[in-house]
């Protein structure tokens, strides 16, 4: 485990204390079973981002059946808020890591693009909770969204040639007014941070 | 009475020096009409001095009496009755002034960019209120703080409360209320404080300061140290930081309102006393938090009261705006008079109301608010500086040089080890830390204004024997801040490289993310089981969707979903924009890219054999989604238009069907651009016949009414009419697609005559035929009677594009 992350494993030691149960990371259904996502749009989406083997940072595709508390604080990491202390470059690696996360929610097939399709589905998750009038009208702002996305980052283009799909680049481009790395931010419960409890919990 | 035989010559002599075209005539235009207005005021205020009306009344009575008894005196032709008209006729002059002078400032392009707008507008009032005094009359009383708090305020306030950009309001409402309360009582205290600790020191120098006891000091101190809203605004509005900084000092400048208010009763009542007991404190601490909260809440009920009112305002557009206004100043008034925190009631009232009035009325009615409420603030805004320049002349004004001086600076040190002191505590709670840049800025932009002037002159003369040192010193701080930190302002944000504030608009991906974001960092708060800041907004957004919505707003809208709503707003503007630009025969110039639909749909047909269809090439999914949407649109029967009355308005085709032709609009100029690309035909520039109000008019008349335009058979045209949502030319662009299905027989569609339906030369065949269902009623009934009606953005003829289909 990485220094970075040993920061917030502490915390979570204390969530999971609290909770008393390892096995809250257990299986998909253990974290679909929290009854406060009900209500969230965006329910399996999360869920599934926690079980994305990309979210590891150890450079694999796939699934996981299981997750443990390492790959939990994994992903709990991307939602650290920059200090004052924080230098530009840091910050710099810091907001490409969460827009990696948003990405990789996004391109489901994971073949380095968001398509339309999948951009569709997006769009149409987020307004899932409004019945028809939002799936009809999720397919036209999906298809303004992608527009905008190609005409700002490849501005002329003939008739005949194809946008493939949005890149990570052109998907950084888009997004760098809304500054990720103060937005993307969860409040950990604000611990001490002096006694770190690096080592792998046993479950 | 030859008093404005005078003036005429005045008139005569001096108008025509100055109809110059360039710069210095233009100058001295201006130069004139001040003068002029100058002349005018004084001259009128001689008229408004008692003697002379008395005079004047005596006359009269005289004459009268005289022409009782004596001979008949000749008919009066012309006569001159000014006491009459004299009070509203005064103020207008002074709002007329104001608005000379704002236009002034601006055709003067060097003095605008140095001087901000604030201190030359108290220059104006310095002079004018100069010359009053030279004439030797007395100066109104301008600054009469009846009159201030209820007519120059309000206006301001409404305009920022209705305007406050909520999101970031709430994200920083921690910070912005501890600068506001803690900030302000500690400006208090310590101002004051150290005011009479200066007394005493001064006991053998001047007798005047002696007498200071401790509570006048701290009364004094109160009121000098709330940053001022009016102020903030003018200053600020020029200098375009980022949202942040701007938010905080702004927000502050408003919530402290209800501390001020506060602190101030508390040491008036108590400084004839004399004491302070720790009891009254207590109350004191009770009083705010009734002050504030009660304030917050007497304008959220009016808020709510106002957006149920707008729900059902849908067969009297015209008087939409006034409820807004009329509930909102109600609001304040309600809340002075329980002597809870107008400002605050108004904030809340604004805020409150705007979601759901917005969701309610019509375009017109919001634009109508939108320039009253700016036209009404920037008129009293610039009102409230003249007058404190005419107040400064004429206020009785007592100069203790330790007093001022010290006063000052008290003001800026108490600020800056405020605000410093407060920031350190403050960033260990936020995310977004302050820097020592932002800290700077927050200091230096806490200016005083007229507010403090105003309770300085509530003061009575009797209780409070050191009122004038109090005023002139409240001036002087006013003065200083205005000018000195209000000019240096400026260079200094550009010296410091601040951020300043993004002017890059919305996008429909940031909105998207934006979303996306709240709901993920919900969903990762409930699974960490962290009851945190999004989840309570989550919580207070559903019960919103579910009972708040549904109450005040009327019909459909109620369960728009956010993002819904941004999308329709953004194709709006753009639809605006499209016209604006004179058609679609270009993108609109923000967008110079020659990117359209085709170039991201997947290309899922292959090429159909071309002699059947020359159709361009639309992907079933496409040709079914219009088809859909269409269809939708086709069941809504047609509005029926009203007959012009005073009471209602032309049925607005911009209402209800205006967001989901929108929409199908968006596919016509993609299908339009994409057409344009793959053939070589010319495009006809938008026909310069009928003006929007007539293609308004067409509405009026019914349908079936419709002849072909003889037009140019090399270029078949479609005419897609704009104003009218259900306008049967998109049905007819759509037509072409309808090989195969009947079923779409409802509401108004009209059916081409199926002629030759097997392919010929596309061109022809559907030139022929688009010829045939062309526009409707070109012949139209003649102008409307509401030709006159402002439409900013149907300025430009509606859209001719072409189509072979």
């Amino acid at each position: 485990m990485g220094a970075s992350q040993a920061r917030t494993e502490h915390p979570y030691q204390d969530l999971m204390d609290k909770t008393g149960c390892n096995d809250m990371f257990g299986s998909k259904e253990d974290l679909a079973s929290i009854p406060a996502l009900d209500n969230n749009p965006l329910r399996k989406q999360i869920i599934t981002a926690f079980f994305d083997k990309r979210n590891q940072h150890e450079n694999q595709v796939g699934f996981f059946e299981e997750i443990g508390f390492e790959q939990f604080v994994m992903v709990m990491s991307h939602f650290r808020a920059p200090t004052l202390k924080t230098s530009e470059e840091e910050r710099e690696v810091m907001r490409k890591e969460k827009l990696r996360f948003l990405f990789n929610m996004h391109d489901t097939d994971n073949d380095g693009t968001i398509t339309l399709e999948e951009y569709r589905k997006v769009v149409e998750e987020l307004l899932s909770k409004s019945g028809a009038l939002g799936l009809e009208a999720a397919k036209a702002i999906a298809d303004a969204a992608m527009l905008e996305v190609a005409s700002t980052n490849v501005p002329h283009m003939a008739p005949d040639d194809f946008y493939e799909g949005i890149t990570f680049e052109h998907f950084e481009q888009i997004l760098k007014g809304l500054e990720m790395e103060t937005r993307m931010h969860i409040r950990f419960l604000d611990v001490d941070t002096t006694t770190m409890r690096c080592g792998k919990t046993t479950s | 009475f030859n008093l404005f035989g005078s003036d005429a010559d005045y008139l005569g002599l001096v108008l025509p020096a100055g109809s110059g075209r360039s710069l210095p005539g233009r100058g001295l235009l201006l130069l004139t009409v001040l003068v002029l207005l100058e002349g005018t005021v004084f001259r009128l205020g001689a008229a408004s001095t008692p003697d002379v009306s008395g005079h004047d009344t005596k006359d009269h009575h005289k004459a009268t009496a005289i022409g009782h008894n004596s001979t008949k005196k000749a008919f009066p032709v012309l006569d001159l009755d000014y006491g009459h008209i004299q009070t509203p006729f005064e103020i207008s002059l002074w709002v007329l002034l104001a608005s000379l002078m704002k236009l002034g400032f601006h055709l003067i392009p060097r003095l605008s960019g140095i001087v901000p707008e604030s201190c030359l507008l108290i220059v104006v009032g310095l002079l004018v209120g100069g010359l009053i005094k030279i004439a030797g009359e007395k100066v109104p009383p301008v600054l009469d703080s009846r009159l201030f708090f209820l007519c120059l305020l309000p206006p301001i306030i409404l305009d920022a409360g209705y305007f406050l950009p909520i999101r970031p309001f709430m994200e920083n409402l921690g910070t912005i209320l501890i600068f506001a309360v803690v900030g302000t009582l500690w400006n208090a205290f310590f101002i004051g404080g150290l005011l009479y600790a200066v007394c005493q020191i001064q006991t053998g120098n001047s007798s005047e300061l002696n007498g200071l006891g401790l509570l006048p000091c701290l009364l004094f101190g109160s009121i000098i140290s709330a940053v001022d809203p009016v102020a903030v605004l003018a200053v600020f509005e020029e200098i375009h930081i980022n949202e942040l900084l701007h938010i905080l000092v702004f927000g502050e400048s408003l919530l402290n309102d209800a501390v001020t208010v506060v602190l101030y009763h508390l040491f008036e009542e108590y400084s004839g006393v004399g004491t302070v007991t720790v009891m009254d404190g207590f109350l004191g601490i009770i009083s705010f938090l009734v002050v504030a909260l009660g304030g917050v809440l007497v304008g959220a009920i009016y808020g709510i009261l106002a957006a149920f009112t707008s729900r059902f305002t849908s067969h009297t557009r015209v008087i939409e705006p006034l409820f807004v206004f009329v509930y909102s100043y109600i609001a304040y008034l309600s809340a002075e008079m329980f002597h809870l925190s107008g400002i605050m009631a108004l904030i809340a009232c604004g805020a409150v109301m705007r979601p759901y009035v917005e969701a309610n009325i019509s375009h017109k009615s919001h634009t109508t608010i939108k320039y009253f409420l700016k036209m009404w603030s920037s008129v009293s805004e610039t009102l409230i500086f003249i007058f404190l320049g005419v107040a400064t002349v004429d206020g009785p004004h007592f100069w203790n040089w330790t007093f001022v001086t010290v006063t000052v600076i008290l003001c800026l040190v108490a600020r800056v080890i405020g605000v410093v002191g407060l920031t350190y505590i403050i960033n260990k709670f936020r995310i977004v830390k302050l820097t020592t840049k932002d800290q700077f800025i927050i200091a230096y932009g806490g200016l005083r204004g007229a507010i403090a002037f105003s309770l300085g002159f509530l003061l009575k003369e009797d209780h409070f024997p050191e009122r004038n040192m109090f005023l002139t010193a409240i001036i002087t701080v006013i003065f200083f801040t205005v000018f000195v930190q209000g000019m240096t302002i400026k260079p200094l944000v550009e010296l410091l490289a601040v951020k300043k504030k993004q002017e890059a608009k919305r996008s429909i991906n940031e909105e998207i993310h934006t979303q996306f974001l709240d709901h993920l960092l919900t969903g990762i708060e409930d699974i960490c089981g962290h009851y945190g800041h999004h989840h309570w907004k989550d919580k207070l957004n559903r019960f919103n969707k579910k009972y708040v919505k549904k109450c005040l707003i009327a019909g459909e809208r109620s369960k728009e979903p956010q993002l819904i709503a941004f999308y329709h707003k953004m194709e709006m503007k753009q639809a605006i924009q499209l016209v604006e630009s004179g058609g679609g025969v270009k993108m609109p110039s923000a967008m110079p890219s020659t990117v359209s639909m085709q170039n991201i749909q997947p290309k899922k047909l292959p090429p159909p054999k071309t002699v059947e269809r020359a159709l361009p090439q639309l992907p079933k999914g496409r040709e079914e989604e219009i088809r859909k949407i269409l269809r939708s649109n086709l069941q809504r029967t047609r509005q029926r238009l009203h007959s012009y009355n005073r009471h209602t308005l032309v049925a607005d085709p911009y209402e209800d069907g205006f967001d989901k032709f929108i929409l199908k609009k968006q596919k016509i100029i993609e299908l339009e651009n994409k057409i344009k690309e793959m053939n070589n035909y010319l495009t006809v520039p938008a026909a310069p016949t009928d003006s929007p109000t007539m293609s308004r008019a067409r509405l009026a008349s019914d349908p079936q009414a419709f002849s072909v335009k003889p037009d140019s058979d090399s270029v078949p045209i479609i005419q897609v009419d704009l104003a009218s949502p259900q306008s049967p030319d998109t049905v007819n662009v759509m037509d072409e697609f309808r090989r195969a299905d009947q079923e779409e027989n409802q509401g108004l569609m009209m059916r081409c005559p199926r002629g030759p339906s097997e392919p010929k030369k596309s061109e022809d065949t559907e030139g022929a035929r688009d010829q045939q269902k062309l526009m409707r009623c070109l012949s139209d009934p003649g102008p409307s009677a509401d030709e006159d009606e402002d439409e900013p953005f149907l300025k430009k003829e509606p859209l001719v594009c072409c189509c072979h289909c």
